[in-house]
């Protein structure tokens, strides 16, 4: 439209010129515009490859120096700069999959309640209470975690769980050593109360969206609520469920503040879980600014690369498995 | 039969049980970390944490440079990231809507919105502090910004994508070119939420500390010098809460209650503008 305005324009009367000079002017601003807008689109997509390239030219000299025996040294000396990407690969491997193990089951189960059992008045106020306590920045866990967590594990949990499983073989060795209060149990705890309102929240939302129908028909056979939710509800959702907790999954992986405070930061394994340890957003967070050397630092952006690409392919993961379910429901 | 159905009944108890039970933990849980906030909050809290800077240790002080930090580098992440989000939302909800740009722009937007912020502080230091050889308040800045964008994006795309088609349909007859539908149908229609999305994205970076670990450092003095290291909340928070001295584990509990106070504040706000908007 505004095309043959502007061009009908170009052999008429001097009205039509100050018109067509108006329509064009409108027509440059909207071009600039649209530009404008596919360039901001497009900086997103940069930030993300800025991201990658930046990290991996400042992991190179490490790379280059360690070779790809950089994932699998455990030793991470900064005196006779001898580094290796193992002890905090496992650490992070660890507390998330504490994390996960209590957060998923846990998180399931009340967003069943929510879902089924929890009375109409309540079940609002829960939610956001739920949704609010995402927002809560991971530092004030962190905080928690050191002055009041960590000692109140160190003077009951952990003692408990060392006289247990004492006298068991190969359970005695996870449960071994002094309690510390810090170590990979106690960051593992924390992460899965961090996590529970994601996961909680995006399956009561996947819960949420099972055709009524199909639970009613279940409840008209005569199934109990646990078989609704097992055999109608659960299927429905497994995608979302999925999804949800592989959401919750890159957020353990990363995070990096509420670990800081409860891990200790000791580069070794130990098969004790009690034990202190790091990950890998720890040991960036601990050492960065006091890295001396290329190579020090050099090692750590090499640590961030590892640690932004695990995460880039679970959340990928989260998004095609949600991406997934809103196609099916849209 | 009546013993299988015994079992049935049994099993659906136990699972009820449970379920309630989790919910009560878990709801405790949170509970009890947020009393435990209060608690410690409140009794360090008082009005010489607003007028004085940060102490050395073992003496009384305040936290009044890294507030005053946190809300400049706060700010001018926003000023930054806010019109680079809004404008590539719009883009995906209006130009290119059905574009495949849009579809891969959603997708790596949604993995930014929940990738490790340390990351994000790695590469500010990679591009900005190693460039400019030094740490900076705005290089921090410049790391908030970078976790506001995705924020902004996501809640403006959804918020253009509920404005009615009728709406624009009704402009364009008219004859209004599309950035001018834009700017005064669509926007004006999503006003509200495009601001939702500015708060929660503030709610998301006040209580940021990773990033700005290595970009703004720290500051122990009174710093605007955007060019220079400068002081923030959750950086200080985090010193001083790791440090053995009493007087500043006190200031840290005081700096948590008032970031968390601060978060559910916007976040609440960000809610009641969300839900007036839907109506």
């Amino acid at each position: 439209m505004v095309d043959i305005a502007f061009q009908a324009g170009a052999v008429g009367t001097a009205e039509d010129i100050s018109r067509a000079k108006i329509l064009s002017r409108l027509h440059s601003r909207d071009a600039i515009f649209r530009a404008l807008t596919l360039t901001a689109a497009i900086a997103v997509l940069l930030i993300l490859g800025g991201v990658f390239v930046s990290l991996a030219s400042g992991a190179a000299p490490a790379l280059r120096t360690f070779g790809l025996g950089f994932l699998y040294t455990e030793v991470w000396n900064p005196v006779t700069d001898q580094f290796g990407a193992l002890a905090p690969i496992y650490g992070t491997i660890v507390t998330s999959t504490i994390a996960m193990l209590i957060a998923v089951p846990v998180g399931l189960l009340i967003a069943l309640f929510l879902t089924e059992l929890c009375p109409p008045i309540l079940r609002r106020p829960i939610g956001i209470a739920i949704e609010l306590l995402a927002g809560i920045p991971s530092i004030i866990f962190g905080i928690w975690g050191l002055f009041i967590f960590a000692p109140f594990l160190q003077r009951t949990l952990q003692p408990a769980l060392i006289d247990l499983f004492g006298p068991i073989p190969v359970l005695s060795s996870l449960f071994a050593g002094p309690p510390y209060g810090i170590g990979m149990l106690t960051a593992g705890l924390i992460l899965a109360i961090m996590v529970l309102p994601f996961i909680t929240s995006i399956s009561r939302d996947v819960f949420d969206a099972t055709p009524p129908v199909l639970k009613e028909a279940a409840y008209g056979i005569g199934c109990t609520t646990w078989e609704v939710m097992r055999f109608v509800v659960l299927p429905h959702a497994r995608v979302g469920v999925i999804g949800g907790v592989m959401l919750g999954l890159g957020r353990a992986l990363g995070e990096t503040m509420a670990v800081t405070f409860v891990i200790g930061n000791a580069h070794r394994i130990s098969a004790s879980l009690l034990a202190p340890g790091t990950t890998i957003s720890a040991a960036i967070a601990n050492e960065f600014t006091e890295a001396v050397g290329d190579l020090y630092t050099s090692s750590l952006i090499a640590l961030g690369l590892i640690l932004f690409f695990i995460t880039f392919v679970v959340l990928a993961i989260a998004r095609y498995m949600l991406l997934r379910l809103e196609r099916r429901l849209g | 039969m009546s013993k299988l159905y015994a079992r049935r009944r049994a099993r659906n108890f136990i699972l009820m049980s449970l379920s309630i039970g989790a919910t009560v933990v878990g709801l405790g849980w949170l509970v009890l970390v947020l009393g435990a906030l209060l608690w410690n909050g409140f009794t360090s809290l008082s009005l010489q944490v607003f007028t004085e800077m940060t102490p050395p240790p073992g003496s009384a002080g305040g936290l009044l440079n890294p507030i005053v930090g946190s809300l400049i580098m706060t700010g001018l992440a926003v000023a930054i990231g806010t019109p680079v989000g809004i404008l590539a939302g719009t883009y995906m909800a209006e130009y290119g809507r059905y574009a495949k740009i849009s579809m891969v722009v959603r997708f790596i937007n949604d993995i930014l919105l929940s990738a490790p912020s340390i990351v994000v502080g790695l590469f500010v230091y990679e591009v900005v502090v190693r460039p400019m050889g030094h740490f900076s308040g705005l290089a921090g800045a410049v790391a908030l910004a970078i976790i506001v964008v995705p924020v902004v994006v996501r809640t403006t795309e959804d918020m253009l994508m509920l404005v009615p088609k009728e709406l624009r349909e009704a402009a364009t007859a008219l004859g209004v070119p599309r950035a001018y539908v834009i700017a005064h149908v669509a926007y004006r229609a999503a006003r509200a939420g495009i601001i939702t999305g500015i708060l929660l994205a503030v709610a998301r970076i006040s209580g940021e500390t990773a990033p700005l670990l290595f970009t703004s450092l720290n500051n122990q003095f009174f710093s605007a010098d955007l060019n220079a290291p400068m002081p923030s909340l959750p950086v200080v928070i985090f010193q001083f809460a790791m440090s053995p001295y009493q007087d500043w584990q006190n200031l840290a509990w005081a700096g948590a209650l008032i970031i968390t106070f601060a978060v559910l504040a916007l976040s609440i706000a960000a809610r009641a503008l969300a839900s007036r908007n839907i109506q």
